[in-house]
């Protein structure tokens, strides 16, 4: 699905990004973690093309998108939700979710351009089609809300539906429970959970360890740019490096 | 009786070129929201649709009802143009970069209108007749209530466009955050050289129902716009419902100002108004 291959990039003189590489498989579900300004929020950007790498090559089903432009990536199947929400605050919850249909409308186009009656009920099935991952998401009932007027954590649930609405090959989640309570923590917990048993393929920028451990097929653990170790959940947590550079250090704070 | 008789004469006048501000305000906040820059070339969009639509009239000698759109339509192309070789090619996308840069379109627009069309005024045809109507006395020119019924068809289409068409969400998208905009596989290049192509449109449609009552020139626009844009401050730059009140009220303000105190300060209460929001309430009326 997604392959790195020596994925590197600096900011200025400094390297935010090192011979980073790693695979991930259709259907897994992949948990980056690593201390604070270890670079996750940073490689997510040069997946999702918001960002650009410097070296090294992203390849997505076996072709290389690096130089493409965000909204191409975006095209092939890639999604993703921000660390620090990025909603259309002026639009309505549901106008921010049928955004996220903007590749399933585009790929018809040219098609519906001609007859303006498949073009209005190819709109009415993606309406449909927001309206249902709302209700997914247990927004329904806000669906006509301006999205600036939700709390943060309905915030973070547009985010996930607008990001899951097309049925994307990939979806980047950046820190989806940060700044969450307890409660919002569980749900959006849920969310995933649930995702991922429809299959999707996740990439999943996390802090929560408990929710790493508990939905993750694989674990990579950047530490200040470097891939320092990755593989099982089980075996990631042992290892003595990941232990040092962020089990560790978390555990002491802790 | 006469003296509502005036009044109704000033406020029908007043709402006729409300109408046509509102139009070139719209344009404004068109660009301004997709692109967050203030494109000065909106005034010489005004002053090509009459040029275009003279041009259709006389040199191809087409019938009114079709060079009036195909007017309209050579501005919208005319705006994707200085978007794709004007504005886009700028290296530097600082904000005041690019709006000298529109400063800097302008004059050229306004130079090659001088080059093609000449200096001198020239007479556009109304749409209809010229014989005034009478309502309730006060006598009202058939261009004026053709402005105001293709002016209200403009903004309902254009609030179709953009609440009830993917490529009118997709603008929406893209002036609220284009970051979010990009990863949800939005081209935001091409939504802003679509925002460009519509401000090209509003500002032509208004150039073109406005020069049979102004006469034309190649730079009729530059107060007309500046009127707009005042228009656009009055009711909150880059708020559409903004831009249609605030070009009403400047209209009204004009008129009633022109018929009751005296017309020689006519051009002036549009600029008293502009610096009286800018100080008194600088996000305008509908503004956030």
């Amino acid at each position: 699905m997604l392959e790195l291959r020596n994925v590197s990039k600096w900011f200025g003189g400094l390297p935010a990004l090192q011979d980073v590489s790693f695979r991930i498989a259709p259907g897994q579900v992949t948990a980056l973690i690593g201390p604070n300004g270890a670079g996750k929020s940073t490689l997510i950007n040069c997946i999702s093309g918001v960002d650009r790498v410097q070296a090294g090559s992203v390849l997505l089903a076996r072709r290389p998108v690096e130089a493409l432009p965000a909204f191409k990536i975006a095209a092939l199947g890639v999604a993703r939700t921000f660390q620090n929400l990025k909603l259309f605050s002026r639009l309505t919850v549901l106008d921010n979710v049928l955004t996220g249909l903007t590749v399933a409308a585009e790929r018809s186009f040219a098609v519906s351009m001609m007859r303006l009656p498949a073009l209005r009920h190819q709109e009415r099935q993606l309406r449909l089609r927001a309206l249902k991952a709302l209700d997914d998401f247990g927004l329904a009932k806000k669906a006509h809300w301006p999205a600036s007027s939700l709390s943060y954590g309905e915030k973070k649930r547009v985010e996930m539906a607008r990001a899951f609405v097309s049925d994307p090959r990939l979806v980047l989640l950046d820190e989806p429970v940060a700044g969450l309570n307890t409660e919002e923590t569980a749900q959006i917990a849920r969310h995933i959970r649930r995702q991922r048993s429809a299959g999707h393929t996740m990439l999943l920028v996390e802090h929560d360890m408990e929710l790493v451990m508990e939905v993750a097929d694989q674990v990579v653990v950047l530490d200040s740019g470097r891939c320092i170790a990755s593989g099982k959940p089980e075996a990631v947590r042992s290892n003595p490096l990941v232990l040092e550079a962020y089990l560790g250090r978390m555990e002491a704070t802790a | 009786m006469s003296g509502f008789q005036d009044l109704l004469q000033f406020v029908f006048a007043g709402i006729t070129s409300g109408a046509i501000y509102a139009l070139i305000a719209l344009g404004f906040c068109v660009v301004h929201n997709t692109i967050g820059i203030v494109n000065f070339a909106q005034v010489d969009f005004v002053s090509l649709g009459g040029m275009f639509l003279f041009s259709g009239l006389f040199w191809s000698g087409l019938p009114m009802v079709v060079a009036l759109p195909c007017a309209v339509a050579a501005v919208t192309l005319v705006g994707i143009v200085v978007e794709r070789l004007g504005v886009r090619p700028s290296r530097s996308q600082n904000h005041l970069v690019l709006i000298f840069l529109t400063i800097g379109i302008s004059i050229i627009l306004r130079g090659g209108m001088k080059l093609i069309w000449g200096k001198n005024r020239m007479a556009v045809p109304p749409l209809a007749g010229e014989e005034p109507l009478r309502i309730a006395g006060a006598a009202i020119l058939p261009q004026a209530v053709a402005i105001l019924v293709i002016t209200t068809l403009a903004i309902g289409l254009l609030v179709f466009f953009f609440r009830g068409t993917r490529l009118g969400l997709c603008m929406r998208a893209v002036a609220s955050n284009q970051t979010a905009a990009a990863v949800v596989g939005i081209p935001v290049g091409r939504v802003k050289a679509a925002s460009f192509a519509l401000a090209g449109g509003l500002g032509g449609l208004a150039g073109v129902l406005v020069t049979p009552i102004t006469t034309l020139s190649y730079d009729v626009g530059v107060l007309l716009g500046l009127k707009g844009f005042a228009a656009a401050i009055l009711g909150g730059f880059g708020s559409f419902p903004g831009a249609v009140l605030g070009g009403l009220l400047l209209g009204l303000l004009e008129s009633l100002s022109a018929g009751y105190w005296s017309s020689a300060y006519k051009d002036v209460s549009a600029f008293v108004v502009l610096l009286l929001v800018l100080f008194v309430r600088p996000k305008g009326l509908l503004g956030k």
